[in-house]
């Protein structure tokens, strides 16, 4: 029997009642320009094989021809929803190959924007897994409480997505009163907020039978898949950076991590919601603690600042006097390499770095979470239904920009 | 147990094929011969609860001053959550035949790590399931992230063709 073909796409004909379909690239329950190639039985899927490339933009390619503080920009977008907390992990792993100090000031403001991302990724994360599982509500709430937090991030550095806010050696702008006086009031209403999605979703009867139970992941089976992040405490693992290896200042906060049992939708879910709580503490002990002093460490490089004594400007003859040269290929940085992760809001982001004693990377890897989570949607989507692999693409948490750099 | 006594115990129990062993801020790095690399990573992962990969990626050293050893490495960074060590091993690939064994049966999340580094860096992944390219089309040409690929081309990508005439096959059913 010939197979019946329209437009190239296999349709079922009887002799093989597979039905093939390509759910993507611009589904919207996909996240971005993620698709999913289906092997269907009626609704539950045989097979699932997810299909990434379509923002690959060559980042680490890139990345080998341009100086280590020109970087800083193409780690925005990478999760171009949590921009903060990867200028960090960039600055963190960069710093560590280069042995460059950072004060105290600088760390405590890097952890206060990390723990804001971290929000406001949740928050878009709630809105968009309630709004694919069909809570619409949730997600007009969450982009409310979204909105303060990138406006506090257009004040603090001109830019509500894209921030480039970190620099080596510290960051770039100093925090001011107003921005305080907001994020305490930010803190202040938050706790209430999040008890405000809990009445909507919590109890839900539709929520529950949509996430309980659904996309269950053992422990063992997700370090297996190589899943960090809520999607792997979900499971009860108790791995996060943040504690293990602590970056910045994590480890004069105090703060729990919480952890999943039973490792289903609703786990991962309860975990990010508890997070949401953590993470307002540690706002609040920063503001709290926030240490005075310099913002930036006295021997950043790259990074030229006019009002830096002791150091001359290279002033580029064509461009007239405007443009200052970046460039710096100074043969001072040792030759070797490091592996730094950092947790972002969305697992661990790892920057492998070689450096060859160039002012640029020899080579940058980057470890992105959402790469291997959709990896392993590929094993966690086996057998289940259709509705429910939106919901298992939803609890994965993913960011096609960074899954594809 | 420290890394670095984690890298010597490796030397005495494959004293063959380690061929180094460096610090470097802290970190430890392991240089292993190719072949018995899935060996070597499954002792890290059941003596010494190794059993969470960070990352897997490729390297090209074809630029690279002073350095000894292939023109490929691959680098398997391993963590152990409960003894909360890291470990990186970096396995010596020859250009003549560029290739090394799977570690797939370790790690399902490798799977993708090592269509990756196959992709970018044109290492071949021996018992791998499904070796295919996966951040650019199946049918490029060349690796991108092997030194002699250039960043800047003019060359257009061939299913570009092809999907033109899609695009004009598709005008007739109105879309």
């Amino acid at each position: 029997m010939t197979k019946t073909t329209i437009l190239d796409v296999q349709v079922a004909d009887g002799a093989d009642d597979k039905y093939r379909l390509k759910m993507g690239p611009q589904h919207p329950a996909t996240h971005g320009v993620l698709r999913v190639d289906l092997e269907l039985d009626g609704e539950t899927i045989d097979k699932c094989d997810p299909q990434v490339g379509y923002l690959h933009r060559g980042f680490e390619k890139l990345a080998e021809h341009r100086t280590y503080a020109q970087n800083i920009v193409l780690t925005d977008r990478l999760d171009y929803i949590s921009a903060m907390a990867n200028n960090v992990g960039y600055c963190v792993a960069v710093e560590k190959l280069l042995a460059i100090e950072v004060p105290p000031r600088a760390q405590f403001i890097r952890v206060m924007v990390c723990e804001m991302a971290r929000i406001s990724s949740h928050l878009l994360w709630l809105a968009t897994h309630a709004l694919d599982i069909g809570a619409m509500t949730v997600f007009l709430y969450c982009f409310r409480e979204r909105e303060v937090l990138l406006e506090l991030f257009a004040e603090l550095c001109g830019s509500r997505l894209t921030n480039t806010y970190t620099r080596l050696g510290g960051v770039r702008q100093d925090v001011t009163h107003s921005i305080m006086l907001k994020l305490q009031r930010f803190v202040d209403e938050f706790p209430g907020h999040i008890a405000e999605y809990e009445t909507l979703i919590d109890t839900n009867r539709i929520w529950l039978k949509r996430t309980i139970g659904i996309g269950q992941i053992s422990a063992d089976k997700a370090v297996d898949l190589c899943l960090t992040g809520p999607s792997l405490r979900g499971s009860g693992v108790a791995y996060d950076i943040r504690q293990h290896i602590p970056y910045a200042a994590y480890n004069q906060m105090d703060f729990e991590v919480p952890v999943g049992e039973t490792g289903d939708t609703y786990a991962r879910y309860r975990c990010r919601m508890e997070e949401f709580r953590q993470s307002n503490t540690i706002l609040r002990q920063c503001i709290e603690r926030m240490p005075p002093g310099p913002i930036l460490g006295k021997d950043a490089p790259d990074l030229i600042m006019p009002a830096k004594p002791g150091r001359k400007l290279e002033f580029d003859a064509v461009a007239g006097n405007a443009l200052i040269k970046l460039i710096d290929n100074r043969d001072l940085y040792m030759a070797g390499d490091v592996y730094v992760a950092t947790e972002v809001p969305k697992g661990e982001l790892g920057f492998y770095f070689i450096s060859d004693g160039m002012g640029r990377p020899y080579r940058m890897h980057i470890r992105s979470p959402s790469f291997l989570h959709i990896g392993a949607l590929a094993t966690i989507g086996q057998g289940v239904m259709i509705a429910d692999l939106i919901a298992i693409i939803g609890t994965l948490d993913v960011v096609l920009g960074e899954c594809d750099r | 147990m420290e890394p670095i006594r984690i890298a010597a115990q490796l030397e005495e129990k494959f004293p063959d094929s380690i061929l180094g062993i460096m610090e470097h801020r802290g970190q430890v790095t392991t240089s292993v011969a190719r072949t018995p690399i899935v060996e070597i990573i499954q002792f890290l992962k059941t003596e010494h609860q190794m059993n969470h990969l960070n990352c897997l990626c490729g390297v090209d050293n074809l630029h690279r001053t002073a350095h000894v050893g292939e023109r490929f490495e691959v680098i398997y960074q391993l963590y152990s959550i409960e003894n909360r060590i890291l470990l990186r091993l970096k396995a010596q690939v020859p250009e003549a035949e560029p290739a090394i064994d799977s570690i797939c049966g370790l790690w399902t999340g490798a799977n993708w790590l090592e269509r990756e580094t196959y992709d970018l860096f044109g290492i071949i992944f021996n018992n791998h399931p499904n070796l295919k390219r996966i951040l650019t089309p199946d049918d490029w040409q060349g690796h991108p992230l092997r030194k002699d690929y250039a960043l800047k081309g003019d060359q257009e990508w061939s299913g570009f063709e092809q999907l033109k005439e899609k695009a004009a096959q598709l005008k007739q059913f109105e879309f």
